[in-house]
This record gives structure tokens, sequence and C-alpha cells, in this order.
């Protein structure tokens, strides 16, 4: 992606950043609250409006297209807040990711393996998802994102309103995941945990990308550990 | 075994129930011709209520105006089949035609609506209501189009060839009067119609408006195209209310715009809230019993109370409205979801129902 910039009315939100993801390595973009990262996600995810060349993927320039059309190339956005659809069981919440395949048998051992990676999703397999905890919620959202089989995974705020343990529960499972070769971008508060789990990170503030850099050295960068991992030195 | 038999009942159930919806109009027949007539009026709010589930049902969202496509329906079949123009198409080609004029101002209404939801869709969709209405009221002058407040008057009815569904006919001993005639092809065309919603339901489509009426962020996420499958439902339910709009204009052979005002949108809003959105046979139940029960209080009410007290003290009408606020109150304590609630909605009710323990 290359200077992108997107605008509410007539608000920069983000203004003009630059950021790359390589492909199989898990980036991370952290920052406080209101600093444009998940705006930034959805420019990318395709649900706000950018020019065209705006974001590239695999090389071609994605920045106008809409959201379905997208997720048929292999993007796949877990929205900030979960979004799982509550009155749908969980089964019925991972169909539903994947609406855009049309190869059943093949949907079906996708499903065996988000409940292999969530057992906890199996055993709740019949029930409906409004009924689940906000970490089961959590677990459900990330696996009806993989039902689409993306490339690239877009995770807003997956650690948002869940208790500690549960964070470092959803945290094994993104690493997990990245393991497995799935490209992903996260957004993150949690600016610790998201940085011991990418291999580079990149901090935003108002709008632009003040610091970028191999995730262990951000770790380690002065400014960083008094702002957002709260230390002094 | 357990399961043969079962299925063999079921088969019984749908075979008992097939002779008394054939045999129903001979004995409606047998009280009073009104009757059938009633029962086509039945039939005809079936349709409808199944078209508006489409879009209240099924994509959850709120429209307030359905009645204007059935008055878009009645209008074009009028205008194609009355001496008004002098055109005489036949039904059939009208029917389709009907429908597909009321798909067209179906997705006119979706295109400007499609970022509202819950009362500001209610409130632009009950605007576009009563905006086709006063259209249809005005249009008389300068160029006279649709007759204005007089209406449009003998209005074809159907016909194939020399045989003419309003006309009563002998075949076999069994007399077939114009409403007999017609029930049975308002009948057919409505199993059509429950079958197109069943098959609708649990389409791709059926699950792309579910994920909708949900979360629609998430849907967007899930790769689903949002405005074409919004303005899909618009369209849809549309052209089942212009559909059953033509039926209508036959039956009466007769139309004016005092026949599309607003109460008539809420009362087949009701039948589909009644009934159990999104439930098919919720739907059909409730529009069933929202049609036959005012008939019933009005052939009740008054004989009640002469017997009571010899006179009459409140009139049907009042009664009718007074019971059915009352209903819609006790649905709405006792039977949120409705009288037969949707799989979907029964278990958000056991959900409120579990937290409240």
């Amino acid at each position: 992606m290359r200077h992108l910039e997107v605008a509410y009315g007539g608000i920069k939100a983000v203004k003009g950043i630059d950021l790359s993801v390589p492909k199989g390595e898990l980036v991370c973009l952290i920052g406080t609250n209101g600093a444009g990262k998940t705006t930034t996600l959805k420019a990318i995810a395709g649900m706000l409006p950018v020019a065209a060349d705006a974001v590239l993927y695999d090389g071609a320039p994605i920045g106008g297209l809409r959201a379905f059309q997208l997720v048929r190339r292999g993007l796949a956005l877990v929205p900030e807040g979960r979004g799982v659809f509550g009155q749908l069981t969980v089964a019925e919440n991972l169909a539903m990711g994947a609406y855009v395949r049309s190869d059943a048998a093949a949907v079906k051992l996708d499903m065996e393996r988000v409940f292999n990676l969530f057992p906890r999703l199996a055993e709740r397999r019949g029930q409906s998802a409004g009924t689940l905890s906000g970490g089961e919620q959590q677990m459900l959202a990330i696996g009806r994102a993989l039902m689409s089989r993306p490339k690239l995974l877009l995770l807003d705020e997956p650690s948002m309103g869940l208790a500690p343990l549960m964070v470092q529960k959803i945290f094994e499972t993104i690493r997990a995941v990245a393991r497995e070769g799935v490209t992903i971008l996260l957004v993150e508060q949690n600016a610790r945990l998201a940085l011991e789990a990418s291999s580079r990170g990149y901090v935003m503030e108002t709008g632009l990308i003040t610091l970028s850099g191999p995730a262990r050295e951000l770790l380690s960068d002065s400014k960083v550990r008094a702002a957002y991992l709260g230390e002094t030195d | 075994m357990n399961t043969f038999a079962k299925a063999r009942s079921k088969w019984v159930g749908v075979a008992l129930i097939a002779i008394a919806l054939i045999a129903l109009p001979f004995a409606l027949a047998s009280v009073g011709t009104a009757w059938v007539r009633i029962a086509n009026f039945a039939i005809l709010y079936t349709f409808l209520a199944l078209g508006l589930n489409i879009v209240v049902g099924f994509a959850g969202l709120l429209d307030l105006g359905y009645i204007a496509f059935y008055a878009v329906g009645a209008y074009a079949y009028a205008l194609l089949a009355s001496p008004h123009f002098g055109l005489h198409l036949p039904f059939w080609v009208i029917l389709p035609i009907g429908g597909l004029v009321a798909c067209v101002f179906g997705v006119l209404l979706g295109t400007p609506t499609l970022k509202l939801r819950g009362d500001y869709l209610a409130i632009v969709t009950l605007g576009f209501g009563e905006i086709v209405r006063i259209f249809l009221n005005n249009l008389s002058r300068p160029i006279n189009i649709t007759n204005g407040p007089q209406g449009i008057s003998r209005i074809d009815p159907f016909r194939f060839g020399s045989f003419n569904f309003s006309r009563s006919e002998t075949i076999f001993g069994l007399t077939f009067s114009g409403p007999i005639k017609y029930y049975y092809i308002l009948l057919a065309l409505l199993l059509l119609a429950i079958l197109v919603n069943l098959r609708l339901q649990h389409s791709r489509i059926g699950r792309a408006w579910e994920a909708i009426r949900e979360d629609e962020i998430a849907a967007r996420a899930m790769g689903i195209n949002t405005t074409h499958i919004k303005l899909l439902a618009f369209a849809m339910g549309a052209s089942f209310g212009g559909i059953a709009g033509g039926m209508f204009a036959a039956i009466q052979e007769f139309i004016s715009p005092e026949s599309f005002v607003l109460v008539e949108s809420v009362m087949v809003l009701s039948m589909v809230v009644l009934g159990g959105m999104g439930n098919v046979w919720g739907v059909v139940l409730g529009a069933v019993l929202l049609s036959f029960v005012p008939e019933l209080l009005r052939y009740t009410v008054a004989p009640v109370q002469h017997a009571l007290f010899g006179r009459t003290i409140i009139e049907p009408e009042v009664i009718r409205m007074l019971l059915f606020g009352l209903a819609l109150v006790l649905m709405m304590l006792y039977r949120p979801a409705g009288l037969l609630p949707s799989a979907v909605r029964k278990r958000e009710l056991a959900r409120t129902n579990g937290s409240a323990e």
C-alpha cells in the first residue's frame, strides 16, 4: 500500500501512509484510539472508497474494488467488535464465511479444520452465536474469516473487551494461523502482545505512520516503550 | 419402518389438506357466495403478505408503503385491459407485466434507501406509498392516465378464449360461479408463490438476506454484495405485490386510489408480524386469520348483541378494531415472534428467556 489517504467528509482520517505486508508475514499496526488504524483496515478491505492505485495486492491495484470483490480475491476482514451473526448458530456463521465459495465438500473439510483450531467452537456448533462469550465470539469471527480461504487476513482489534487470559488464547491462535502460511495484518491497541507476535510493526498517530521497523526493534525502542508499553527508562 | 410410516402420514396429511382446499369453495358457496369472495381476498392478501415477507422477514427491511406495489400492479392491469385506453391484452400477458412494472418501482424505491435502516427506512417507504397513491389520484390532468379518484371501471376479467372467469358455468352437474373459478386460479398462483418463498429462504440469496439482517458490515466482509442483494429483496417483494395487484383488478373489475391507502400497508405488515416474520407458514397463517376473523366478526357481532341486549350497542366495525388492537397487544406480550416463529427468531426468544433465569 502506498500513500493511502482516507477522508470522512472533509476530514482526513488517514493522511497518506505507506505500509507493506510481505507475503507470509504477520505485520501489526499499533496506535492509540482515533489514530486511524481501523480506517486504514477498512480502506484496504474495500469498505471505504479510496484511489485505485492506493492499495496494491499481489502487484495489482485493488483500491477501487468493493468488499465483495476483494473477498473473492482472498482478502478477509475480521471486523472490529467481531460482528458475528448473533441469531445464527456457530455452524451457520462458519457456513456464511464460505459464502463466496461453491465447493461444498471442501467447505465441509474447512469447517472441520476450524473446529480443530478452536475446539470450543466444535462443542458449541449448534448454539446461537449471540450466546457465546466474547472470546468465543472472537474465535468464531476469526474462524468465519478463515472459511473464505483468505491469503490475507485483516484483524481489527481482536483483543478488544476480552479477559487477559482469553487475549492470550486469541493471540496463540493468531500465531497458529500465521504459521499455516496466511498473511496477516493485525490492528491492535495491545502493543506489547501485537509486537511480540509480529515480524514487523507500524506505529500510527493521528493519521500518520510515525515509526516502523522490525517488531523486535520497536519493542526495545524507547519512544514506543514510553508511549505504548507504559514503561519509563 | 418408523420413518416410512412418518413419511406416509405426512403425505396423507398433505392429501387431506389438498382435498379440503379443493372442496372449500363449494362448502363456502353453500353458506353464501360472499364467503367465496372473502376466501379469494384471503388468498390475495396471503400472496401480498408473502411478498412483503421477502422484504421484511427475510431481508429485515421495514417497508410501510408496500401497498404501493399492489397499486402499481393493479393500475398496470387496469390500463392494459379496460375500455379506458381501449386496450384488451390477455391476463397472462398483463400479470407478468404488472409484476415487472412493480419490480421497477421496487428498485426505484430501493436505490435511494440503500443506506437507511429501521425507522428511517420505514418513514421513506411510508412516504413512497403515499406518493404513489396521490399520483394515482391526480394523474387525470392534463392527460387523463389514471382517471383520478373516479378510478377505472369495466376492467376485463381473466379469460381463456371463451372461458370467462367472471361468469357462472355448469360442468359435470357442478355449478362453478365466477368467484369459485377465480378461487382455483388464485389458489394455484398462491401455491406457486409459497413454493418460490420456500425455495428462496434456503437459497444462497436467502442466506445473504439473513446475514444482512443480522449485521450489514459483517455481511459485506463475507463477500456479499449488499447493494445487489438488498435491491433484489425490494424488487422481488415488489413483483409479488404487482402480480397480486393485477389479480385484484381483474376480480374487482374496478379500482380506484381509495383501495391503496396506508391502512392496507399496515394490514399486510400486521399479517407478516402476527404470523411470524420470516416463516412462510407463519405468514400464511397470519394472512388467513387476519382476512377471515374480521369478516366472521362482521357476521356475528350484531346478531350476538341482539340476542343478548335486544339491540346493537357497539358497531361491528368498532369491535373489529378493538379486538385487533387487543390481539396485537396480547401477541407482543406472549408470542412476540409471531404465531409460528421462524427458527432463527425462536432461538432468539429462547435466548432472552435463558438469560432471564
